[in-house]
This record gives structure tokens, C-alpha cells and sequence, in this order.
């Protein structure tokens, strides 16, 4: 009855379970498993191919493109689409190809900068809410409502009212509006990986708070805002294209994706082209963003990951 | 060592409750490294809504006095729930007491700043039930290990690092050459090596073991806890080895402590313990442990409790024990019983079958037990 040691294994435990081979094959970088398991997710992969495509585009815009943007010839005004204008020319005769093309850097610039605003805004707002708890989430959190309880249109068009329209003021709007979007799923994540016991783990070797915020919490924390950056830039451009349809973004003559759509609406039924092939372009990034974002929803899905992972080899 | 009794008024929860004893048959300990007086974690229960009221308080720890003795293993048993990973969590204060004091090494820990108890965290460790659960999926075992050395500042530069890294898996049973991996690679006998190692890398004096070995295959539990207690000796650690499972308590203890319902209600050298208990809640706990041996276990007599393990946020009114006591009698509802000394050496129970010696309270009608 007494406490009788249990007898010593006979094997020692380096022997048999600790033996984990040193020549088998090296870790995969998380990354690069991601980068691998995005391309076998053939509608992801054709997404970002084209998404690729049009940022390269849009950086190398004044190469691509076959005439300015500003460029005026009334005497081709309004042609169809045709070898010399692809895509036709506009009621001044400015070729929509080149204008497309530059619009794409107006567009994306805009788009890339507004989600970077408000991802780092929003972010760390959700971080410190989620991660504090208490009265800084309440605080936080119901500023964010406060925001949130504005309709998105409205919200950025008085913010550029304030300060006036242009492309940099624009993506501050649009900033704007999409931080309580990026707060909340940070907070919901950060609500989880928080309790998990790899954090209190290193709280009890002393880590302190921004270590565990930045080295444990964020990383673990990051998948959903990674899907909620490749969404929110689908929904920024076609806000952009919003604000500028409405004459608070992008100022004329400079081209920009949503302006051109505005401008051809006058002529929609005289020459299809001038809405049409801006509208295409919209219609393409934001298709090709919302697509990315759901294949990283899948990848990023610890679980949907062990899974593919499995499968795939 | 004097040998000072409990007396009947315990009157103030902060009052030194009197534990020591040198008992004979031990390996010879040194003085009280951790110490727990009148140690409360109480969690307020709230109702949904918007309101968040606060209609209750769940005692998940509620008056407990232990002292671990430099160098020993102390194994804190006693059944899901009551208390004893939240004992655990609250002597390093990885979850805030509430009331009561802890001393680590004479410094009163439940008064230190973040920054000073961040500096103390190098010299307690704990290693968590679930590895799977324990290791952050992003990070190498060579980031896991050497977070330590890094927050502590114990090792400058990477190779010095490495090298520490390398031969804290050596220590634990593992081949240094895996330090590059992702936990998702190890089983979960390495994976518990690799939290082993990382509560080891800032030298520790004291090392809490909640429920290590309870989630692992039964054939790695043994070597988990062979390897914890070679640790244990070659490092001279102080172990506190939660567990429900009494029979590898009794394995690596030097005395043992049982839990029930937030209180530590017997306490005393693993070979009294774990063969002649003292309080009835122990006996019970005691004989659901089978025997190794066919005939013995044949004839091996069942206490069976009644019951269910009352809620911690209702708690009976003196022994919390006696809605499930099998000798329950008149004074068990009024007084909160004091462990006092009883049977072996060094051995204390809270139970007035040995002498009524509490503090009295109001008596409150128990809620009666679910029957069978």
C-alpha cells in the first residue's frame, strides 16, 4: 500500500523517444509552406498572378503607357476601339488605354495606402483592446462603434470636406473608415490567442508585455487580418473609384479609375468604351483582392493547413 | 525545530499556521524556499448582460497554507477542480491572488512591482499539462528555450545562446541537432522535454509541475517523471508536482498535500500520506488507487463518496468535506477545521475527528448532495 517507487524504464528515454533524426530533411520556413500551399489553390494562384500583373502595371505606368494621360487630340475624339486606340479615346480625344493604365498607380496608390493606414491604426487599436481587456477595451472598443455607426460614404466624405479633396487626402478617408473594420478583428483575434498557454508560458519566464505582444500575441493573431488586408483592398479601391465618381477624389484631368467611370457615364450611350473598360478594370482588381483573400482565408486556417498539407504531398 | 500546535482560534487568515516539523525518515530538507499563508484566488461571477454584475464569488483557492522546503518534492494532489492548478498558477502569480501572501525566498512576492516579479520569474519555472498547447506554434525550440536567456539578459550573443540551448536538450533527453524545428514536429513526450528545458534555462530554484505528465501516453509519463526527478537531484530542485494521479505522486514525492475545495486539507510526508491518511477525504482518494498485485487488489476496499464535488462558488459552512464525509458529525457544520497535527511526524490534517481545533462559523444548512 505504501508508495513503492514505479520500477526505472529499462530503456532510457534518450534512446528511444528523443531520437528524432538529425538527417531528416530541414524546416520549411512558414512562409514559404503558405507561398506553397497558395499555389496549389488554383483560383488564388490565378489571382494573385493577375494582381501582380496590374501592380506591375501601375509602377511602371508612364513605360506601359502609349500616350500621356492629359494628351488632347479633338480630332480623335470619341473613337471606337481600334488598333492605334485599343480602347478607344474620350470626348477629348485622350487615349483610354494610357489613362487606364495610369489610372491603375492613382487607383492602387490609393487603395495601398488607405488599408496600410488603417491596418496600423486599427491593429494596434484592436491589439491593445484585445490584449488589455477592461476599460481600454471598453474605451477603445466603443470609439470604434462610434466610428463604425457612420455611414462609410458619408464618414470619408467629411473627412475630405474637412480637408479638402486629392489623392492623399483620399486615402486618409478611406483610412479612416476602415480602421473600427481592422480593430475588431484584431481584437477577436487577439482575444483568443491570448488565453492560449504558450502566452502565460512566457509570461512565467519573465517575458514582458511588448515582447508578448509582438514576439507571441501578433503573430499568432495575424491570419485573420492578413485575409481582412487582401478584402479591405478590394472594397478601398472601389471606394476610391466612390469618392471620385462623386468629384471628392481624384481632381481632373488626372486620371483615375472612378473619375473615368464618372466622366463616361455622359456618354454611355453615344460610346460604351469610355465607362466600359475603366469599370473592367475596377471590376478586375477588386475580383482578384476578394479571390486572394479567401484562398489565404483557407491557407492561413491552421486546421484547413494540417489537412492540405497532408493531402498535397 | 519547536513544535508548535494549533491552537483553536486561528483567528486572522495572515496568522503563521504552524507546519513544521523535521520528521524523521526524510532526506534531511532545508528551510522554506516557497510559503503560502491564507493564499485566496476568488473569481467574481458575473451575469450576462450589459450590466455585468458581480452575483457571486467562485473560491478557487480559499485559505491555503503550505511551505515547500528547499530542495524537496512536494506533490499536491486532489480531484478536477479543486483548486490545485490555480494554487499553482497563484504561488508564481501567473494568475493575481486575491488575498493572502506568498513568500518565495523570503521576499514577499505578492507586493512586488511587475519589473521586480519579471526578475524573480528567472528563479521559478513551470512546466504546463498540455504541450501541445504549451509551445507558441510559430517559433523554433531554439526560440522556445532560449526566451529565457534572452528576457533575463543570462547569455550574450547567439552562439553563447546556442550553446546553452544545446546543452539544455542534452539535459533533457534530446538531440541538440532538433533545435531548429517547429513544435508541430515533435511527439508530445519531446514536446514536454522542450517545455522542460525552457523552465530550466534561467536556473531556476523552483519548478512547478502542473499536471505535466497527465495529458502524455502512459508509457511516456514514466520517463517524464523519471527524467523530473533526475533533474530534481542533479540540479537540487524545489518541485511542486501537481497531479491527480496519487500513485506518481507517491512516486516522486518527498511529502504530499491534498487539496479539496480550494483548502489544503492534509499535508505531511509522502509515506504517511500516501499509507496511513488521516482525513477522510484522503482515505477515499487513497483507496481508488488500484494495487499492483492481483490478490491484494481483489481484497483492496473501496470508500466509495457520495455525491458530487459541491460548487467552489457555494461552499459548505465549516469542513467543506462533510456534505460527502462518511463520518460527518455535530461539530463539522459549525467550525472550519485547522490542520493540525495527527498520526506521523511532520504529518497535519483538517478534520475534527482528531480534535475539534478551528475557528468557528456560522452554520449554514448544506445544500444536500445529488444522490447516486
Amino acid at each position: 500500500m505504501t508508495g513503492a517507487p514505479l520500477p526505472e524504464p529499462a530503456v532510457s528515454p534518450t534512446a528511444t523517444e528523443a531520437g528524432v533524426s538529425s538527417t531528416a530533411r530541414p524546416p520549411r520556413p512558414r512562409w514559404r509552406q503558405t507561398l506553397g500551399l497558395l499555389a496549389r489553390n488554383p483560383t488564388a494562384a490565378v489571382a494573385a498572378t493577375v494582381l501582380l500583373l496590374i501592380v506591375l502595371v501601375a509602377v511602371f505606368d508612364e513605360a506601359i503607357a502609349p500616350t500621356g494621360p492629359n494628351e488632347i487630340a479633338v480630332q480623335d475624339r470619341l473613337q471606337p476601339p481600334s488598333l492605334a486606340h485599343p480602347f478607344g479615346t474620350d470626348d477629348l480625344g485622350r487615349d483610354i488605354l494610357s489613362r487606364v493604365v495610369l489610372g491603375a498607380a492613382v487607383s492602387l496608390r490609393v487603395g495601398f495606402l488607405a488599408v496600410a493606414f488603417a491596418l496600423v491604426v486599427g491593429a494596434l487599436i484592436g491589439l491593445l483592446a484585445g490584449y488589455y481587456g477592461r476599460w481600454v477595451d471598453d474605451v477603445l472598443m466603443r470609439l470604434m462603434d462610434i466610428l463604425f455607426a457612420f455611414p462609410a460614404v458619408l464618414l470619408a466624405i467629411a473627412v475630405l470636406a474637412v480637408r479638402g479633396p486629392g489623392a492623399g487626402n483620399t486615402a486618409l478617408a478611406i483610412g479612416i473608415v476602415y480602421i473600427p473594420v481592422f480593430a475588431r478583428v484584431t481584437r477577436a483575434s487577439v482575444l483568443g490567442v491570448r488565453e492560449e498557454v504558450y502566452v502565460r508560458a512566457s509570461r512565467s519566464v519573465g517575458a514582458s508585455d511588448l515582447r508578448l505582444l509582438t514576439r507571441h500575441v501578433l503573430p499568432n493573431a495575424a491570419p485573420p487580418i492578413i485575409v481582412q488586408t487582401s478584402i479591405s483592398l478590394a472594397f478601398a479601391v472601389l471606394a476610391e473609384a466612390a469618392l471620385s465618381f462623386l468629384g471628392l477624389g481624384t481632381q481632373p484631368p488626372n486620371p483615375s479609375w472612378g473619375l473615368m467611370l464618372a466622366e463616361g457615364r455622359g456618354f454611355i450611350d453615344l460610346a460604351w468604351w469610355l465607362a466600359f473598360f475603366p469599370g473592367m478594370a475596377i471590376f478586375l482588381t477588386v475580383l482578384c483582392f476578394n479571390l486572394l483573400g479567401d484562398g489565404l482565408r483557407d491557407v492561413l486556417d491552421p486546421r484547413q493547413r494540417t489537412l492540405m498539407a497532408g493531402s498535397g504531398r | 525545530m519547536a513544535d508548535r500546535r494549533v491552537t483553536g482560534e486561528r483567528a486572522s487568515r495572515g496568522a503563521p499556521a504552524t507546519e513544521e516539523r523535521n520528521e524523521a525518515g526524510t532526506r534531511p530538507m532545508g528551510d522554506v524556499l516557497v510559503s503560502a499563508r491564507g493564499l485566496e484566488v476568488h473569481f467574481p461571477v458575473r451575469s450576462g448582460g450589459a450590466l455585468r454584475r458581480t452575483t457571486g464569488v467562485l473560491r478557487a483557492v480559499d485559505g491555503v497554507d503550505l511551505d515547500i522546503r528547499r530542495g524537496e518534492t512536494l506533490g499536491l494532489v486532489g480531484e478536477s477542480g479543486c483548486g490545485k492548478s490555480t494554487l499553482g498558477n497563484a504561488l508564481l502569480r501567473l494568475v493575481e491572488p486575491t488575498g493572502g501572501t506568498v513568500t518565495f525566498d523570503g521576499t514577499d512576492v505578492t507586493g512586488l512591482d511587475r519589473r521586480a516579479m519579471r526578475a524573480l520569474r528567472r528563479r521559478a519555472g513551470m512546466v504546463f499539462q498540455d504541450p501541445f498547447a504549451s509551445l507558441d506554434p510559430r517559433r523554433t525550440v531554439r526560440q522556445t528555450v532560449s526566451e529565457p536567456l534572452e528576457v533575463h539578459g543570462l547569455r550574450s550573443g547567439r552562439r553563447e545562446r546556442a550553446a546553452r540551448v544545446a546543452e539544455l536538450l542534452e539535459l533533457v533527453g534530446l538531440d541538440p541537432a532538433v533545435a531548429d524545428r517547429y513544435p508541430h514536429e515533435f511527439s508530445g513526450g519531446q514536446r514536454q522535454r522542450v517545455g522542460i528545458a525552457r523552465a530550466l534555462a534561467g536556473e531556476p530554484d523552483f519548478l512547478v509541475c502542473d499536471e505535466a505528465i497527465a495529458s502524455l501516453d502512459v508509457s511516456v509519463q514514466a520517463q517524464v517523471l523519471n527524467l523530473l526527478r533526475r533533474l530534481q537531484r542533479r540540479l537540487g530542485l524545489t518541485l511542486l508536482f501537481i497531479s491527480h494521479d496519487l500513485s506518481a505522486v507517491r512516486h516522486v514525492s518527498d511529502r504530499i498535500a491534498v487539496m479539496y475545495l480550494g483548502r489544503v486539507v492534509e499535508v505531511g510526508p509522502a509515506a504517511a500520506v500516501g499509507s496511513d491518511p488521516k482525513m477522510p477525504y484522503t482515505q477515499a482518494l487513497l483507496s481508488a488507487v488500484p494495487v499492483p498485485h492481483p490478490s491484494l487488489e481483489r481484497t483492496r476496499q473501496r470508500i466509495v463518496l457520495r455525491g458530487d464535488v459541491p460548487s467552489p462558488a457555494n461552499v459548505p459552512s465549516g469542513c467543506r468535506f462533510r456534505t460527502r464525509c462518511p463520518y460527518a458529525f455535530e461539530p463539522c457544520p459549525d467550525v472550519d477545521p485547522a490542520l493540525q497535527p495527527v498520526g506521523a511526524p511532520g504529518q497535519l490534517a483538517a478534520c475534527h475527528l482528531h480534535g475539534v481545533v478551528g475557528r468557528p462559523v456560522e452554520r449554514e444548512e448544506a445544500v444536500p448532495a445529488p444522490a447516486d
